[in-house]
């Protein structure tokens, strides 16, 4: 992590997630052999804060992305760094064949349900009912489609090993899921398979709610849905 | 034994004000103050000092990486 | 013994020509996606194993999607990679393609042409040249395009565009077409070349993501700029590349230009076909010359306008519906008559064509 300040809005937790990718690559002592594939949104600019090598991606493309990279240097520890609308949607393909492939590579994804950087439209992970600018009545099955649940789909692949839903709520939860980082991380250097973390997480400016109200309503809607903890540990 | 004392530094210039800081505090040290930063954020300022056991709750859940714990034993 | 082995003419198609000189020129990854007329790339490449050997990295990705963006991962790594479909698949290849041309990335795809529009056809075809000499994607960009005329080419072409994508960082395509793909003939597959070692990656190309070894400072491989002032000095870094590659890369090849009257100016199968046109024209007494472009892009303008210069007409044969031929008639610029022959649709024209169409347009 340098000292660059993050362009994300006040009380955004990729914030926090990149400070936990940043403190298990530094005590895994792996900042000269780690590369970071970002994606399209708001952590585009990921390449500023974390001083390691990475490429930017097209949109949903990451995994493809890693993929090459890590194939031609099956040494490095490769990761992308993705949102929902990135991974879920545009990128759902490039997900789900890097995964079952078991491409030995870590996937953090965060899920705030919403596009952030586009302002706030309707993304893959929406809730039902949840008010977007692209579904201002709130999400309609009938109309939208339902919330896709990609990390379920993924610990149903046999190129999975580790598969979790965490959060960077709280201190507690801030530490857990800086231990499921690392074991994603472990398990990639030794060539167990595919990892998937994904981390539920707020976006107070696409829920137009203060950073506080956006962990309270995180618990309350989107927990009961996305629920935390390990969906597939072969390790 | 001795009681850990805690000391915090928030660095105003970087803070954005989002105030997750002051709802992990359980001792209520931190609070959003009233003037802003160059940035036009509202940024938290230390209230209650005195009652800092320095357990980082408030560097970890901050985003922007702006707080300092120092960390002190206290001789009883 | 080697070097004898080395040298040894074989029979075989184009496609199988690209995966066997892949192999041989040290390429370090190739990902692609089936599609006729050139999946017997891949499938070459399956059969031969060369992560056993090299150590070559040979994968079947999802999708062209997918397949050009592990190429984007494995340049911006370092590494010499390459991908290959058919014009459908290259139309989905674009917006990866764009991003390697504005991360100014090293890599090889080529371009086994079949008809279109959309799905189209799978019989050849060269109505891709639009899309390969004018960038294809968005933004302002070039890539490298080689047009082979033959399997030998074909063979050939793929250590050349890995040296020409890695000298300048640009994306190098080979346009060929399922006739060049899918005929079989003699060639010469190139010497072995080892894949460059780590050590040698890392001296050749230091702008890579290998990792911060030795605490160097991170590289990052992006398109994105949001000042525009920045974005413009980019843009502007790239123009006097391309205009470099303008000076230096340009490639043809001419024959039986000196005495003719007429010039027939064609790239990869078509120029086969207008070989056997001049022939036949030849023996009617007409005198032609052949003038082939290998670079389409940058495109021999001087050299086919000196060449055009008092010649009575020059004929721009190709398989489609008239691509070429801009080129030609913007380097002529109305000096001398450019006329357009071209079959559609798959159907590969016979040269009695062409020497019918040079004779209707021209005489």
């Amino acid at each position: 992590m340098n000292d660059v300040p993050m362009h994300y809005c006040p009380g955004c937790s990729h914030g926090v997630v990149h400070k936990l990718v940043a403190e298990v690559i530094e005590e895994m002592g792996m900042s000269d052999k780690a590369i970071g594939v970002s994606p399209v949104g708001c952590a585009v600019f990921a390449y500023r804060y974390i001083d390691i090598d990475w490429q930017e991606a097209a949109h949903g493309r990451a995994p493809a992305v890693a993929t090459g990279i890590k194939r031609l240097w099956p040494d490095r520890l490769v990761f992308t760094y993705q949102g929902d609308g990135d991974l879920a949607c545009i990128g759902t393909a490039e997900t789900v064949h890097a995964l079952n492939r078991g491409e030995n590579i870590t996937i953090i994804f965060i899920n705030n349900a919403i596009y952030g950087m586009t302002g706030g439209q309707m993304a893959p992970t929406t809730l039902l009912g949840q008010k977007t600018s692209t579904c201002p009545y709130g999400r309609e099955a009938s109309l939208h489609g339902y919330p896709l649940k990609i990390t379920e789909m993924a610990a149903m692949m046999e190129g999975t090993c580790y598969v979790t839903r965490q959060s960077v709520d709280t201190v507690a939860s801030i530490r857990k899921a800086k231990k499921a980082i690392r074991k994603a991380f472990q398990a990639s250097m030794e060539g167990k398979g595919s990892c998937l973390v994904e981390i539920v997480a707020t976006c107070n400016s696409g829920w137009k709610l203060t950073p506080v109200q956006a962990n309270k309503w995180m618990e309350e809607n989107m927990f009961p849905f996305y629920q935390k903890g390990d969906l597939k540990d072969t390790i | 034994m001795g009681k850990i004392r805690g000391a915090i530094v928030v660095n105003t210039d970087r803070c954005k004000g989002c105030g997750l800081c002051v709802e992990s505090c359980p001792q209520d040290v931190i609070a959003r103050g009233k003037r802003v930063n160059v940035h036009g954020y509202p940024f938290v300022e230390v209230v209650k000092g005195d009652a800092c056991i320095g357990c980082a709750s408030c560097a970890i859940v901050c985003p922007d990486g702006c707080i300092t714990v120092y960390r002190k034993k206290m001789e009883e | 013994m080697k070097a004898m082995a080395d040298r040894e003419v074989t029979l075989m198609k184009g496609n199988e020509a690209i995966a066997r000189a892949a192999i041989r020129c040290g390429v370090d990854g190739y990902f692609g996606y089936p599609i006729t007329p050139q999946s017997e790339v891949i499938e070459t490449l399956a059969l031969e194993k060369p992560w056993e050997t090299t150590g070559m990295v040979v994968l079947q990705a999802e999708s062209e999607v997918a397949s050009i963006n592990m190429l984007y991962g494995a340049a911006g790594a370092g590494k010499r990679a390459m991908t290959s479909s058919s014009s459908p698949g290259v139309a989905l290849m674009q917006e990866g393609i764009a991003y390697m041309a504005g991360a100014e990335l090293p890599g090889v795809i080529v371009n086994v042409q079949r008809g279109g529009p959309g799905l189209g056809t799978i019989q050849p075809s060269q109505s891709d040249y639009f899309q390969a000499t004018r960038g294809g994607g968005n933004g302002d960009y070039y890539v490298i395009v080689l047009a082979p005329n033959s399997v030998q080419e074909m063979a050939d072409f793929v250590d050349l565009a890995f040296e020409l994508a890695f000298k300048y960082r640009i994306p190098a395509m080979i346009l060929s077409d399922g006739v060049i793909g899918q005929m079989m003939e003699k060639v010469v597959l190139p010497p072995f070349k080892p894949r460059r070692t780590e050590e040698e990656i890392m001296k050749e190309c230091p702008w890579a993501t290998f990792g911060c070894i030795g605490g160097r400072k991170p590289n990052i491989i992006t398109s994105l700029e949001l000042q525009p002032e920045a974005m413009e000095a980019h843009n502007i870094h790239l123009q006097k590349k391309y205009d470099e590659i303008r000076r230096t890369e340009v490639r043809y090849e001419t024959q039986q230009c000196d005495d003719a009257d007429y010039i027939i100016v064609a790239f990869g199968s078509a120029a086969r076909i207008a070989q056997k046109a001049i022939e036949i024209a030849r023996e009617e007494g007409i005198k032609v010359g052949l003038f082939r472009p290998i670079t389409l892009w940058p495109f021999p303008s001087e050299q086919v306008d000196a060449v055009a210069r008092g010649k009575k007409g020059v004929l721009v044969a190709e398989i489609n519906a008239g691509q070429m031929v801009e080129d030609v008639r913007l380097a002529i610029n109305g000096k001398e008559p450019v006329e357009h022959f071209g079959r559609l649709g798959g159907i590969v024209p016979d040269p009695d064509e062409i020497v019918n169409a040079l004779k209707t347009k021209l005489m």
